[in-house]
């Protein structure tokens, strides 16, 4: 079936003034606009070609498409990696259009240009949507309805929106929304519709069940790695896994005699300032693209960066500790205080670098046509990501880019850059042929980027009678932003290095932190709750030193610091009660508490460890409160919050990426491991939520304070203070 | 290139292909079977796992070449397997994955497991399942949805049990 001409269409398009609101009302022929082009397609992304050129021609925002046989689609800016939105997204607006998600196609964006905030990161998902995408369902439900009482010639106060049709109260009789949809197209769009009562909600604030579940469970979910184009070769790309180094030459024809072997070329991965070249093995099929790979023959010029190693690294860092950098934070009189209290104490904490190792390795099938047009199939945190970065680092037009948009086998912050799709695009561009580029294992955990490491000198000072009196919190760490970026101001703190510190709720008279630039040539990239992932370990691990000194109990020792209301007094008040924080445990036990509020929201963890009889640790149990204020899914915020809780165990406890000559040593799940189904503690996770108008993040919070209650919690079991990570759970005794 | 026989999800197949392709990479790109996933290639991951004559294995790393004639179920199979169904009906109640990429292998290990041990303790799921790792951390739902399709295979008791052979 053909699209509509323009012309036709424009008399269906409802237009709206709103910002960030538009329907589609009446389009019937969008379905099935690429059925040819795509030979593998799943209910993620099914029309996602047709849809692309169709909003931009007309400029407008299309959430919701009702064509006249009653089918409903809604538009879904937020990719699908594992965090929920293929449900919680759409159920903001199905919630206000009164249908159910089952009755709804969901479709996620490829770039329109007038959609907003097409990309996933930051916990920000259903918090930044909440507001907006019910507005968009609630208009399109008045319109409805509008539409009904017109064709009845009743008062449009008599009538509903029930189940997908618009019902007359007081005689029963009911239009489905395809029968409503050409009178509607005809409406002003309400600028202001009223939202249901959230007593009234059927969908949101309850568990209700993923939608991408079914997919995921026999195999019919497509991820990136999945998608297929006719036409369509394969490649490996061989790259230096020492950072900085240029290509010098290359001698391929030992790959050249790999059977379905087809060609090289060089390929350029960008990632914001950084340019790598690296060949490209094109193949019939992947495998010999791998094997022709291994026989590559590649010079590198490493530029003398194969001498970079982490231990050489670290040294500079304790040395740039004794600058005093940039005051990122200054309250009271920090060495007044300190200088006049009973207890100073100080102390040195070190987080390593670590790789995200997304389960679906970074993959892109790209075709750069004749007329300059690219069209990119990937995992990636959002298609608006993908059209910016190949904007800005091959000059393609964004409106030549369409990027659809599957499941994500994990993003975690490593999808929100798309070098692995610029990458694609250059190697598509090099051979004028659709290509997917897979990379290995080793790829992936070796070429970063990585989350950066941070090293923390940690200041305080406890009264005579035990209260907190002074705190310093100074970050020496390399930069995310500088890594990527030519314009980074190392004048100025870098606020994300800093994430947190100058705002946990702690009330501590005199505090002063501080930011000291490090500088690095390895790439690095936000990571699942970014630099609070590190430095909520520094802190909240200092915050126990302090109460140890105080001679205090590390729960009571904060909530005394705590005497306002605040949402982190609550969560650890709630904690306190459901974890038994002052139940007794069997000898050989101890728990640990943290706490960390940074952009994405709040969580507070108790961990109880255990010690084993043979030596080494257990990790027992894991209670964790979230703090959310109005809650979408509650299961999914479970789910979430133990998938976060996982991520932070992995990062205390296993093996983070040491560079040596240049490149890291860690290259695969034997030396770069993850936790095992063997290793998981039991979880317990519960939400506060009052319902009232404040939303917070939910992928992110959980993370931050597993690291610095584990270790509080194997003080308490063994009185020794972890102040690295990571550790051995085996070596502790 | 030479030509190999084999069964996969019940249907004879025949490929063509170099004898060290892995078994992985014959499935996904020669027979378009896209639901087993590559994840690490040295069969420390699990995302690739099938069964071979019923048992998981990693497909990543076990070339065409060793598994001619045998008979192979992906997770496109178990569709119409009563068992490896309630395996599937379990894992969508406790509302198992989050992004789903390891998926497919945990349920293909699932099922494996409960084929040879269909009331499988804590210490057994540990043993069988530490092979497949999954990122998004739910570990803790796998072990439940596991112990919850133990619970439903067993009932209606004795009936419909179907070798895995067989699928």
């Amino acid at each position: 079936m053909s699209l509509p001409n323009k012309i036709a269409r424009r008399e269906f398009l409802k237009h709206t003034g709103l910002s960030g609101l538009a329907l589609i009302l009446g389009v019937s022929s969008i379905h099935s606009a690429d059925a040819e082009t795509i030979t593998r397609i799943s209910p993620c992304n099914l029309p996602m070609t047709g849809l692309a050129d169709l909003p931009e021609s007309y400029g407008i925002t299309p959430y919701i498409i009702i064509d006249p046989t009653g089918r409903i689609t809604i538009i879904n800016p937020k990719p699908e990696m594992g965090q929920g939105t293929y449900q919680s997204i759409p159920a903001l607006i199905a919630e206000e259009l009164d249908v159910s998600l089952d009755q709804v196609t969901i479709i996620t964006s490829s770039g329109q240009k007038a959609i907003p905030g097409q990309s996933a990161g930051g916990s920000s998902s259903v918090r930044g949507s909440y507001a907006q995408l019910r507005k968009v369902g609630a208009s399109a439900r008045e319109m409805l309805c509008t539409a009904a009482a017109r064709q009845w010639n009743v008062p449009v106060g008599e009538c509903i929106a029930q189940d997908a049709k618009i019902v007359h109260k007081p005689t029963g009789k009911s239009l489905g929304y395809g029968d409503l949809v050409a009178t509607a197209s005809t409406l002003e769009v309400p600028a202001n519709p009223t939202l249901k009562d959230p007593k009234d909600f059927k969908i949101l604030g309850k568990s209700m069940p993923r939608l991408d579940i079914p997919l995921k469970v026999n195999g019919t979910a497509v991820f990136g790695i999945d998608m297929e184009v006719p036409g369509m070769v394969y490649a490996s790309v061989e790259r230096s896994t020492v950072f900085g180094s240029k290509l010098v030459s290359y001698d391929d024809s030992a790959t050249l005699k790999v059977k379905g072997v087809l060609r090289t070329v060089k390929a350029e991965r960008v990632l914001g300032k950084i340019r790598y070249e690296g060949v490209a093995v094109i193949a019939e099929n992947y495998w010999a693209a791998l094997k022709g790979r291994k026989a590559l023959k590649v010079q590198w010029d490493h530029q003398g960066f194969d001498s970079f190693n982490t231990k050489d690294y670290e040294q500079h860092l304790h040395e740039l500790s004794k600058t005093e950098g940039l005051i990122a934070h200054n309250s009271g009189d920090f060495d007044g205080a300190m200088s006049s209290a009973a207890h100073p104490l100080e102390a040195f904490y070190e987080t390593p670098i670590v790789a995200h190792a997304t389960m679906e390795p970074m993959n892109c099938l790209a075709h750069w046509q004749e007329d300059g047009k690219v069209d990119i199939w990937t995992s990636v945190q959002g298609a608006a990501i993908v059209k910016r970065e190949l904007s800005e680092a091959l000059g393609v037009p964004q409106d030549n880019v369409t990027a659809h948009i599957s499941f994500l086998g994990g993003g975690f912050g490593r999808r929100l850059a798309a070098d692995y799709a610029v990458e694609a695009a250059t190697i598509s561009k090099a051979i004028g042929k659709p290509v997917k580029v897979i990379w290995t294992r080793e790829d992936d955990i070796q070429l970063g980027p990585f989350r950066p490491m941070t090293f923390s000198a940690m200041r305080g000072a406890v009264s005579a009678d035990g209260k907190a009196v002074a705190f310093q919190h100074k970050v020496i760490s390399p930069s995310i932003a500088a890594t990527k970026s030519d314009k980074y101001d190392k004048t100025k703190v870098d606020r994300s290095m800093v994430e947190g510190i100058s705002e946990q709720k702690y009330e501590i008279p005199n505090m002063k932190n501080a930011y000291v630039f490090a500088d690095i040539h390895i790439p690095m990239q936000y990571w699942r709750s970014v630099t609070s992932s590190t430095l909520a370990f520094a802190h909240e691990c200092f915050v126990d030193e302090m109460a140890v000194a105080a001679g205090k109990d590390p729960m009571a020792f904060r909530l005394d610091m705590l005497t306002k209301e605040s949402d982190c007094k609550r969560v650890l008040t709630k904690l306190k009660e459901v974890s038994h924080w002052d139940k007794p445990l069997p000898k050989g036990w101890g728990r640990g508490v943290a706490q960390y509020e940074f952009f994405a929201g709040l969580a507070a963890n108790v961990i109880e460890v255990s010690t084993k009889k043979d030596g080494g640790i257990r990790i027992e149990k894991i209670i964790s409160v979230i703090d959310l204020g109005t809650v979408v899914n509650p299961d999914m915020v479970k789910a979430q919050t133990e998938g976060a809780i996982v991520m932070g165990i992995i990062a205390a406890v296993k093996d983070g990426i040491v560079f040596d000559k240049g490149k890291s040593i860690q290259s695969n799940f034997h030396n770069n491991r993850m936790l095992r189904i063997n290793e998981m503690p039991a979880v317990e996770v519960h939400i506060l939520a009052d319902g009232g108008p404040v939303i917070k993040g939910v992928g992110e919070p959980g993370l931050p304070p597993v690291a610095p209650a584990l270790a509080n919690a194997v003080f308490a079991a063994t009185g020794k203070r972890i102040r690295r990570l990571p550790f051995d759970l085996a070596k502790i005794s | 290139m030479p030509s190999y026989s084999l069964s996969i999800n019940n249907k004879p197949v025949q490929v063509d292909a170099e004898p060290d392709m892995p078994l992985l990479w014959v499935v996904r790109d020669l027979l378009g079977l896209k639901g087993t996933k590559f994840g690490c290639g040295i069969a420390q991951c699990g995302a690739c796992t099938v069964h071979l004559a019923g048992t998981a294995v990693r497909s990543c790393g076990l070339p065409i070449s060793a598994v001619a004639g045998q008979k192979i179920t992906t997770i496109e199979g178990l569709t119409g397997n009563h068992q490896a169904e309630l395996v599937q009906k379990a894992w969508i109640e406790e509302q198992v994955p989050q992004c789903g990429y390891c998926q497919s292998g945990q349920i293909m290990s699932a099922v494996a497991l409960l084929h040879r041990n269909p009331k499988p303790t804590d210490a057994d799921i540990d043993m069988a399942m530490q092979g497949n790792i999954c990122r998004c951390g739910t570990y803790d739902r796998i072990r439940k949805a596991i112990h919850r399709a133990a619970t439903l295979q067993q009932v209606p008791p004795g009936s419909l049990k179907k070798s895995l052979t067989q699928i």
